[in-house]
């Protein structure tokens, strides 16, 4: 187990390599300058401003440059906010971001499991019918809809919830739910499909005829067997996760990094941008990690090469 | 001889688009204490139904409409579903034929094993888990202790077929339904499982029921076999009486398509045709229109069951004191000849006379 996750971390390693060589390029090839009012400014002013950031070598020594910096923990400074150092950015931002995504995906994930299992044990009744139906809704409404209708009617004429800002675990409350709802969504359709093939299955059966209640069944055999497809969607669904949190987040007025994201972007600024690809593919390749470990966890058929046992 | 189990006119019907089957037929047998009885019959005569009914196993579209299993003075069809999972597990078990898929593929072994001692509450975790261990061994799989924890996909078929018959005999049942448990399995693995349902049945004393279509297989282990044909059955009796004296054509039928170590044809007899459409079941005898003896009475009335000795007993027309004398096929007049032998030299009577006895 150790030595496979070793060889994985090394993978990661590589992963992030290409993924910051192939951001760095792309980056270089979008139109435009990091200067905002670049036709007010002289040539001269430019080529000072240009030297001072090194963008006046050519792009391969600038990825160079860039890599060295990296490989020493320096992320570089951002050109737009306040000359911040990109390291800082990221840290003073993720948190609020990393908070909801996390909660986003635990509330979402939990209840899709438990709206699909219900569904599958009670198949073709009302109860699968509704569970169907939010399956539906909450796969097709895109979430910064729900963020809106939640704001609309739970903050602003209820007044449960806060309508905004980040104060407290009350405001990553609506936040949350909207995002929520894909995972959920996803989840419940992904764990009533197999959970109804599992249900059909001769282990099940045989559990019935230990003397397992309907009940003991799904808990102790069911369950486990019907969470394999499950834990493989995560990952995607974590990367709709993180896509989504920006626009959730503007919708809140979150103090979030989704929004930092979109601006560096449509500014040119190239070292928020590296940094925060690196951010959220690092993310990713962990999430992913993660799942092939929940994987083998789950499942004792699908083993790690490099742990003991056969296969 | 004491009945264990006791089914009397069971009707069992299942609702599909097309109407309702009618997958049992009033169908009757008993069980007696320590008896292995096999249950032998084509594909979709019944006999999954039959045992599933006993432990109320059978599919949503099932419903029983008539009859009743009698287990220990109380009738099985008219338990809650409570009174039944205290049944299931612990006084009847059974045993599932695909080995391959009937063990939980994310449960280790001996977990799966224990679990019916423990939803008994037989006895705690740690003596349930000693019982497993001990059942494993005496199913014969190989360092017990140690394998304990491993996986399903870690066993091999006829490994795995072993700790679904330990899972069936963990908490000592008094009645094991074995549902085909070596269709699945190759034909050496196959003896060597009919020999462990043998021992284990002499060590925990337990009744059994077999249900099977290869009859070479019911020779080695039943005590008294019952022929089901398109939801009824149509014959029972030891399994000397049935394997040398069968009456019924469609058990002529069935032991003339079995190869033998004197067949001499190049191509194995089959019965012609197929079996009736049990969404609407003919008048008479079932077997009628596959039948070379068919008589005119068969297409119109259902044949009762006649006595052929106080064991034995056959639903067919030819047995009534009007019908004509049929000649068997000579495969069949060669086993009532060798059985006449056998009778008189005494080699099997000892087992019929046991039989004979235990009816009295």
């Amino acid at each position: 187990m150790g030595k496979y996750i070793l060889k994985r971390v090394g993978y990661m390693v590589l992963t992030m390599f290409i993924i910051a060589t192939a951001t760095f390029f792309l980056m270089k090839l979008m139109p435009g300058s990091p200067y905002a009012n670049q036709a007010k400014m002289t040539t001269e002013q430019i080529n000072i401003m240009n030297h001072q950031y090194g963008l006046d070598k050519p792009a391969y020594q600038q990825y160079w440059i860039y890599l060295v910096g990296l490989l020493h923990g320096d992320f570089g400074t951002s050109f737009q906010f306040n000359n911040q150092p990109v390291s800082y950015l990221i840290a003073s931002r993720i948190g609020p971001s990393m908070q909801i995504g996390v909660q986003a995906i635990i509330l979402g994930t939990l209840l899709g499991i438990l709206l699909g299992a219900i569904a599958a044990i009670r198949k073709n009744t009302w109860v699968d019918t509704v569970a169907t139906f939010f399956a539906i809704i909450g796969r097709s409404i895109p979430n910064f809809v729900f963020a809106v209708l939640l704001q609309f009617f739970l903050a602003f004429k209820l007044r449960i919830f806060p309508i905004a800002l980040w104060e407290g675990f009350s405001s990553s409350i609506l936040p949350t739910i909207a995002l929520a709802m894909a995972p959920l969504a996803t989840t419940a359709r992904f764990m009533r499909t197999e959970m109804v093939d599992v249900l059909n299955s001769d282990y099940i059966e045989l559990a019935r005829a230990k003397g397992n209640t309907p009940w003991q069944t799904v808990a102790k055999h069911a369950l486990r067997n019907s969470l394999i497809p499950v834990v493989t969607i995560i990952g995607p669904m974590a990367v709709d996760l993180m896509v989504g949190s920006m626009v959730v987040e503007n919708i809140f007025s979150i103090p979030g990094i989704g929004d930092q994201f979109v601006k560096s972007i449509t500014t040119n600024d190239y070292p928020t941008i590296m940094g925060l690809t690196l951010l959220y593919s690092f993310m990713l390749v962990v999430v992913i990690l993660i799942v092939d470990i929940l994987y083998g966890l789950i499942d004792p058929r699908i083993r790690l090469s490099g742990s003991e046992g056969s296969n | 001889m004491e009945k264990i189990l006791d089914v009397k006119n069971l009707k069992i019907n299942f609702s599909t688009f097309a109407g309702q089957v009618q997958a049992i037929r009033d169908v009757s047998f008993h069980l007696n204490k320590g008896e292995t009885l096999a249950i032998v019959g084509e594909s979709g005569s019944g006999k999954s139904v039959t045992v599933r009914s006993i432990m109320a196993l059978l599919a949503n579209n099932a419903h029983i409409d008539g009859g009743e299993i009698d287990f220990k003075g109380q009738d099985i069809l008219k338990m809650s579903p409570r009174e039944i999972e205290k049944i299931r597990g612990n006084d009847i078990s059974m045993i599932f034929q695909d080995p391959m898929t009937s063990l939980d593929p994310t449960m280790p072994i001996g977990k799966q094993v224990a679990e019916p001692l423990l939803i008994h509450g037989s006895m705690n975790h740690a003596n349930a888990m000693a019982r497993a261990e001990e059942v494993l061994k005496l199913v014969g799989i190989d360092n017990a202790k140690n394998r304990m924890k491993d996986y399903p996909h870690q066993f091999s078929g006829g490994q795995r077929q072993r700790i679904v018959i330990a899972i069936a005999i963990v908490n000592y049942p008094e009645i094991l339904l074995a549902d085909e448990p070596t269709t699945a399995l190759d034909v050496t693995i196959q003896a060597q499982i009919i020999d462990l349902m043998k021992d284990l049945q002499h060590k925990i004393g337990t009744s059994i029921i077999f249900i099977t279509h290869d009859l070479g297989v019911v020779a080695g282990i039943a005590d008294r076999v019952a022929v089901m044909y398109a939801g009824k059955i149509i014959e029972y009796g030891t399994v000397d009486e049935i394997f040398y004296d069968p009456k019924h054509p469609y058990t002529w039928g069935l032991l003339n398509s079995m190869p033998t170590l004197d067949t001499s044809s190049k191509r194995l007899y089959a019965i012609p045709g197929t079996p009736p459409n049990l969404l609407d079941p003919p008048a008479g005898d079932a077997f009628a229109p596959r039948n070379p003896y068919t008589m005119e009475i068969d297409h119109e009335a259902m044949p009762p069951f006649f006595k052929v000795t106080d064991t034995h007993y056959a639903a067919t027309w030819l047995l009534h004191p009007d019908a004509p004398q049929v000649d068997p096929p000579l495969a069949i007049k060669k086993r009532q000849a060798e059985y006449r032998e056998l009778l008189a030299s005494g080699q099997i009577g000892s087992h019929k006379a046991k039989e004979v006895d235990q009816n009295a």
